[in-house]
């Protein structure tokens, strides 16, 4: 059975129509068509799919999509303002925090909820924060650089 | 993909379809997961409970609190109360998953799935914790040991949902800690935890609550090594806590290493309490800080 929902992803409201299965990563990506959020592990493990639900980082392939229905969703996609970069997507040009690309959306997302909800994280503070994130190209130093300076610079 | 979907706005709701024979999601970091994982399909019918403000909120009781079944791990650790009198739900909360899964897991959802390996568990047993469980036939309140039946498996009727547990207040002087055997420090599963709650009186341990985690099949506690403890021996409470589990070997630990480290994590966690029953200060959550701890002046 299918059902009628409507997603806010990034200020835009959507509405879609879906099986109760369906997580939020396949509904964002594949309904909608915004793909910066990635696919890894599939079961929650890699954080390649974060997204925030109402401000909160959820790992999007393992929550169903019908339970974010009328609630704000935001993906990497969300955090530039037009052709301006958000501060932590120019930290990690900058730091040298990409290599694959693969894991970043998932990254920046985390350090977006990090630095929400902490300011002015210490060096562990962003490590732990990070560690549910995992990059396999093991570039942990340029991105936890990348936040640090991020913070420093909005701080 | 042929399920139905509701999503509940009151317990009414909620409770209504579980008698229609749903299952319940709330943070989903357990059920989805879990079917993504492959170790058990997602159930064909969902009632979502995550919207349901009724099981919201953490709630001063006399001097003891209320959690609301949906009350994430988040919220836990960072709640003055439960970092100052309940400070072993706090060690716990800190060290679930990771920042995702304490933002969206709860408290409710980490009680019913039921795991042996379940941060939250220890802690409350020790704590004293009743559950609140609400059907169509109305509500009933259970002592929590009384709730976990074994691996993945409760005493509540299907029927049934958890909507909230209360902690009663803690005697004075009370210290606790949660500690738990880690391989990582995020996204990882209890190797081997243990919770233990002391209270003193005149400088000797007056009533001491040690629970076992990932060493039986359900979170329990151990009666032999509180009474070790109230008798002033620490060590032998720590030995107690280890003769009492009853482990599994599984792709984490063989049986024999978590017996070993049961002795190891119980006295670390006996250790904490008493340190946090005096007045002095360990860092929340204790795991990482405790072991940290024993790296540097190894």
């Amino acid at each position: 059975m299918r059902y009628e929902a409507t997603l806010t992803v990034n200020g835009v409201a959507y509405p879609v129509e879906l099986e109760p299965g369906v997580s939020l990563l396949a509904a964002v990506r594949d309904r909608i068509g915004l793909t910066g959020a990635k696919e890894g592990c599939d079961d929650s493990e890699c954080g390649a799919c974060m997204m925030l639900l109402d401000g909160k980082p959820v790992n999007a392939c393992s929550y169903l999509a019908l339970q974010a229905d009328g609630r704000e969703v935001t993906t990497v996609e969300g955090l530039a303002s037009g052709d301006e970069l958000h501060p932590l997507q120019t930290a990690f040009l900058e730091q040298v925090g990409v290599q694959c690309g693969f894991c970043t959306p998932g990254m920046l997302i985390s350090a977006t909820a990090l630095l929400t909800q902490n300011p002015s994280p210490s060096e562990e503070e962003v490590r732990i924060a990070l560690s549910g994130n995992l990059c396999r190209c093991t570039g942990y130093d340029g991105i936890v650089k990348a936040v640090l300076s991020a913070a420093g610079r909005s701080g | 993909m042929s399920g139905t979907f509701v999503a509940a706005a009151s317990v009414e709701d909620a409770v209504r379809a579980l008698a229609g024979g749903a299952r319940p999601v709330a943070g989903g970091t357990d059920l989805v997961v879990g079917a993504r994982q492959g170790k058990r399909a997602l159930p064909d019918d969902l009632v979502a409970i995550h919207a349901i403000d009724a099981l919201r909120g953490i709630e001063d009781v006399d001097g003891g609190l209320r959690l609301g079944a949906l009350v994430t791990h988040e919220e836990l650790v960072a709640h003055p109360v439960v970092r100052e009198r309940f400070t072993a739900l706090a060690d716990a909360c800190g060290i679930v998953g990771s920042h995702a899964t304490r933002a969206q897991g709860t408290v409710g959802g980490n009680l019913m799935n039921a795991s042996p390996a379940m941060e939250t568990g220890g802690p409350l047993l020790c704590f004293g914790a009743t559950v609140t469980l609400a059907s169509e036939q109305g509500t009933r309140q259970l002592p929590l040991d009384e709730l976990f039946a074994g691996p993945g498996e409760t005493t509540a009727r299907a029927d049934e949902l958890l909507t909230a547990v209360e902690l009663p207040e803690p005697a004075p002087a009370t210290g606790s800690c949660y500690v738990r055997l880690e391989y990582r420090r995020q996204m990882e599963i209890a190797v081997v935890g243990v919770t233990a709650v002391v209270t003193l009186r005149d400088g000797k341990v007056a009533d001491a609550r040690i629970a076992l985690t990932a060493l039986a099949p359900t979170v329990r506690r151990a009666p032999e090594a509180e009474a070790a403890l109230v008798a002033g021996d620490v060590e032998a409470a720590a030995q107690a806590a280890a003769a009492a589990s009853a482990p599994i070997s599984d792709v984490r630990a063989s049986e024999d290493y978590r017996r070993a480290m049961a002795a190891v994590i119980a006295r670390r966690a006996i250790e904490a309490a008493l340190a946090r029953a005096r007045g002095e200060e360990v860092p929340i959550p204790a795991s990482p800080a405790l072991h940290g701890a024993e790296r540097r002046t190894a």
